[in-house]
C-alpha cells in the first residue's frame, strides 16, 4: 500500500517533471515564436529596402517673392516676381496662388515654367487687398510608377491692390517726338497756308500718273486701280483711296474707264463715293458708273486669281497698286508686267517693295505713298505737311548720327533709354 | 451735314486712338477694344453688300453675254452651292453641331477644293519670282549692277554648295558669313530708313485726316 507520503513524494516529482516540461516546451515556443517575428520583421524591412524608392526631398523656399501693381496699365493686374529656386533645375514649375487675406484659403491663379521669375495675374479687382504665395513643385515617380508631385513650402507676399495708371511713363519718349513732329507739321500747314512758298522735291512714280493714264486713253484701253487687299481701318488702304480720288479726276478728264476691283465690302462703298465725287469735281458726273467700283473676294488668292483672270483677258493699258499687299503682289505685278501695262505700285509692306521695284514700272516706297495724295492735290496746307515730314526725317537723321557717335566712342548703351513698349 | 458728321467722327476716333495709346485709364484704355468691336459688326453686315455686288455684277455679265459670262456663271454656281452647303450641314447638323465641323460638307469643299486652288495660286510666286528676279538681276545700270552682285552673293551664302567650294582653299564660310552680314547690316540699315519714313508719312498722313483738310477718303477732295 502507497502511504500517503510515498504518493506525495510521487505526485511532487510527477508534477516538477509536468512543470519542468511544460516550461521548456513554453520556453521553446516563446523562443521559437520571437525568432520568426524577428525573422518577419527583418525580411519586411529587407524588402521595403529593396523595394523603397527613396522620398524626394522638398525643394528649396522660393525666396525674394514680390507683388507689385502692374505699371502703365489699365488696372485688373498685378505682377508677381521672384529668384528663381536654388533647385530650379529640378523644378517642373512655379504655382502661384492667390488670397484676400494671408490666413485665407490660397487658391491657384497661375503657373509658371522653371527659368521664370515673373508673372502677371490679370484677372484681378482693383481697389481689393490681394494676397500672394508661390511653391515650387517637383515631379516624381513613387511606388506604384505613378508621377508624384512634392512641393516646396510656401512664401507669402502682400497685401497689394491693383490699380488703373494715368500715363505709361515707359511711352514718355514717344510722346515727346510725336508733339514735336506733330507741332512741326502743323508749323509747316499754317505756313502753307499763309502763302509761304513750300518747295517739294519731285516724285517720279507720282509725277508719272497723269502719263500713265494718258497712255491708257491713247490706247483705248481700261485702268485698274488696286487698292489693297486690307480694309478701311488700314491707315494704308485710305491713302490709296485718297490717291483714286485724284486719278479718278484725271480719268474722268481724259474719259478713261478707271475700274477699281476690291476686296473689302467697305471699301467698295467708300471708292464708290470717292469716285463719284472726283468724277463730280471735274465736271463728268455722267460719266461716273458705280459699277466701276465692284467687290470680288476677301479671300488673299481668290483676289488675285480673280484680277490676273482679268488683266489677261482685258488687256488693261495702266495698273495701280495703291495700299497693302502681301504675297499676292508679286503675282499680280508680273502678270500685269505679262500683259504689257504700265504699272505704278505705292506700298508701305517693306517686304513687298522690292517684287515692286522688279515688276513695275514705278514704285512709291513707303512714305510716297502717303504724300501722294498731298502732292497730286497741289493743295498748300497738304504741300505743308510734307515738309513737316521732311522734319521729321531731320531729327531722325540727327538722332541716329549723335546715336551712333555716343555708341561707338562711350560705353553708355543709349538705345535702352528709348525703348517703346 | 453730309460731310461734317463724317469728318466729326474721324476726329474724335482719331483723337481717341491716339490718347489711348498714351493714357490706359478708362475709357481711353477701353478704346481700341470698343472701336474693335464696333468695326467687326460693321464688316460682318458690310459683307452682304459685296456679296450682293458680285451676284449683280455676273449676273448682268450673263444678261449682256459679255466676253466673260462664263466665269461669271462660274462665280454664281459657286457661291450658290457653297451657300447651300453651308445651310445644308447647319440645319442638319443638330445643335451642338457646326457647318464648318471636320466631316461635314463644307469642310470637304474647304479642304479639297478651297484649300488646293488657293495652295496653287501662292505655288506660282515661285515661277513669278524667276521672272522678277531675272529682270531684276540684268546688269542694265550701277543700282542693277549691285543689286546683282548682293544676289550672288546672299544666294551663294544660303546654299552649302559654294561654301563647299571653297572648302579646299579655307575652313571659314566666307559665302555665309558675307550673305550674313549683308542681311544684319546694309539691308537691315535700308529696311530701317524705310520703316522710319513710313511712320513719318503715317503720322503726317493721319494729322491730315484727324484735321480735316485730308478728305477725299469720304467722298470730298481736300
Amino acid at each position: 500500500m502507497i502511504t500517503l507520503n510515498q504518493i506525495h513524494s510521487k505526485n511532487v516529482s510527477v508534477l516538477l517533471s509536468v512543470i519542468f516540461i511544460l516550461f521548456f516546451s513554453l520556453n521553446l515556443s516563446a523562443r521559437q515564436s520571437a525568432e520568426n517575428t524577428e525573422q518577419k520583421l527583418i525580411d519586411s524591412v529587407q524588402a521595403m529596402v529593396a523595394n523603397a524608392v527613396v522620398l524626394p526631398s522638398r525643394p528649396a523656399i522660393v525666396s525674394s517673392l514680390s507683388a507689385k501693381d502692374n505699371p502703365s496699365d489699365k488696372g485688373g493686374a498685378i505682377e508677381i516676381d521672384w529668384k528663381l529656386s536654388p533647385d530650379d533645375k529640378e523644378l517642373k514649375s512655379y504655382i502661384i496662388s492667390r488670397s484676400e487675406s494671408l490666413d485665407g484659403q490660397f487658391s491657384k491663379v497661375g503657373e509658371a515654367v522653371r527659368g521664370h521669375t515673373s508673372y502677371t495675374d490679370n484677372k484681378t479687382t482693383d481697389g481689393v487687398n490681394y494676397y500672394y504665395s508661390i511653391v515650387g513643385l517637383k515631379t516624381y515617380v513613387d511606388a506604384n510608377g505613378n508621377d508624384a508631385i512634392v512641393s516646396s513650402l510656401p512664401t507669402a507676399t502682400g497685401p497689394i491692390v491693383s490699380s488703373a495708371q494715368w500715363f505709361r511713363s515707359e511711352r514718355a519718349w514717344c510722346l515727346f517726338f510725336v508733339l514735336l513732329i506733330s507741332g512741326a507739321i502743323m508749323f509747316y500747314i499754317n505756313r502753307a497756308k499763309s502763302g509761304a512758298d513750300i518747295y517739294i522735291r519731285k516724285i517720279a512714280g507720282i509725277d508719272a500718273v497723269e502719263e500713265a493714264v494718258g497712255r491708257a486713253t491713247e490706247m483705248g484701253s481700261k485702268i485698274f486701280f488696286i487698292p489693297g487687299i486690307q480694309d478701311m481701318n488700314d491707315v494704308q488702304t485710305i491713302a490709296g483711296i485718297a490717291i483714286l480720288g485724284r486719278v479718278g479726276e484725271i480719268a474722268a478728264q481724259y474719259e478713261t474707264w478707271l475700274e477699281v476691283p476690291v476686296s473689302k465690302s467697305l471699301v467698295m462703298v467708300t471708292a464708290r463715293e470717292t469716285l463719284k465725287e472726283a468724277y463730280t469735281k471735274v465736271g463728268r458726273p455722267d460719266a461716273f458708273n458705280q459699277d466701276q467700283v465692284h467687290y470680288l473676294t476677301d479671300d488673299q488668292f481668290g483676289y488675285a486669281a480673280a484680277i490676273d483672270g482679268m488683266v489677261v483677258r482685258e488687256k488693261p493699258a495702266t495698273i495701280f497698286y495703291m495700299g497693302a499687299l502681301f504675297a499676292e503682289s508679286l503675282i499680280l505685278a508680273e502678270t500685269g508686267n505679262a500683259a504689257g501695262a504700265i504699272q505704278i505700285a505705292g506700298t508701305a509692306m517693306p517686304s513687298q517693295l522690292p517684287f515692286f521695284v522688279a515688276s513695275c514700272d514705278y514704285t512709291l516706297l513707303g512714305e510716297e505713298l502717303f504724300a501722294a495724295s498731298a502732292y497730286l492735290s497741289k493743295e498748300p496746307r497738304q504741300l505743308g505737311s510734307l515738309k513737316g515730314q521732311d522734319f521729321g526725317k531731320l531729327i531722325f537723321m540727327a538722332a541716329i548720327v549723335i546715336g551712333v557717335l555716343i555708341e561707338t566712342f562711350t560705353d553708355i548703351n543709349v538705345s535702352q533709354y528709348f525703348q517703346v513698349k | 451735314m453730309r460731310r461734317e458728321i463724317p469728318l466729326l467722327i474721324t476726329t474724335i476716333a482719331g483723337l481717341v486712338f491716339a490718347i489711348s495709346y498714351f493714357i490706359p485709364h478708362w475709357p481711353f484704355g477701353e478704346a481700341e477694344s470698343i472701336f474693335g468691336d464696333w468695326i467687326a459688326i460693321v464688316q460682318a453686315f458690310a459683307i452682304w453688300l459685296g456679296a450682293l455686288n458680285l451676284m449683280k455684277v455676273s449676273i448682268e455679265k450673263i444678261y449682256r453675254k459679255k466676253e466673260d459670262a462664263m466665269y461669271a456663271s462660274i462665280i454664281i454656281v459657286c457661291l450658290l452651292g457653297t451657300l447651300a452647303v453651308g445651310f445644308y450641314d447647319g440645319f442638319t447638323g443638330g445643335p451642338q453641331s457646326s457647318f464648318r465641323d471636320t466631316g461635314t460638307s463644307f469642310d470637304w469643299l474647304y479642304r479639297f477644293i478651297y484649300t488646293p486652288l488657293t495652295s496653287t495660286m501662292f505655288a506660282m510666286l515661285a515661277f513669278f519670282v524667276a521672272s522678277a528676279s531675272y529682270r531684276a538681276f540684268r546688269a542694265r545700270s550701277f543700282e542693277a549692277t549691285l543689286l546683282l552682285i548682293a544676289g550672288f552673293f546672299v544666294m551663294g551664302g544660303r546654299v552649302p554648295l559654294f561654301d563647299l567650294a571653297l572648302k579646299p582653299f579655307t575652313d571659314v564660310p566666307y559665302f555665309s558669313e558675307f550673305a550674313g552680314w549683308i542681311m544684319a547690316y546694309p539691308l537691315t540699315a535700308g529696311m530701317t530708313a524705310i520703316m522710319i519714313g513710313i511712320a513719318l508719312g503715317i503720322m503726317s498722313s493721319s494729322l491730315r485726316i484727324i484735321l480735316g483738310i485730308e478728305r477725299s477718303h469720304i467722298g470730298g477732295g481736300a
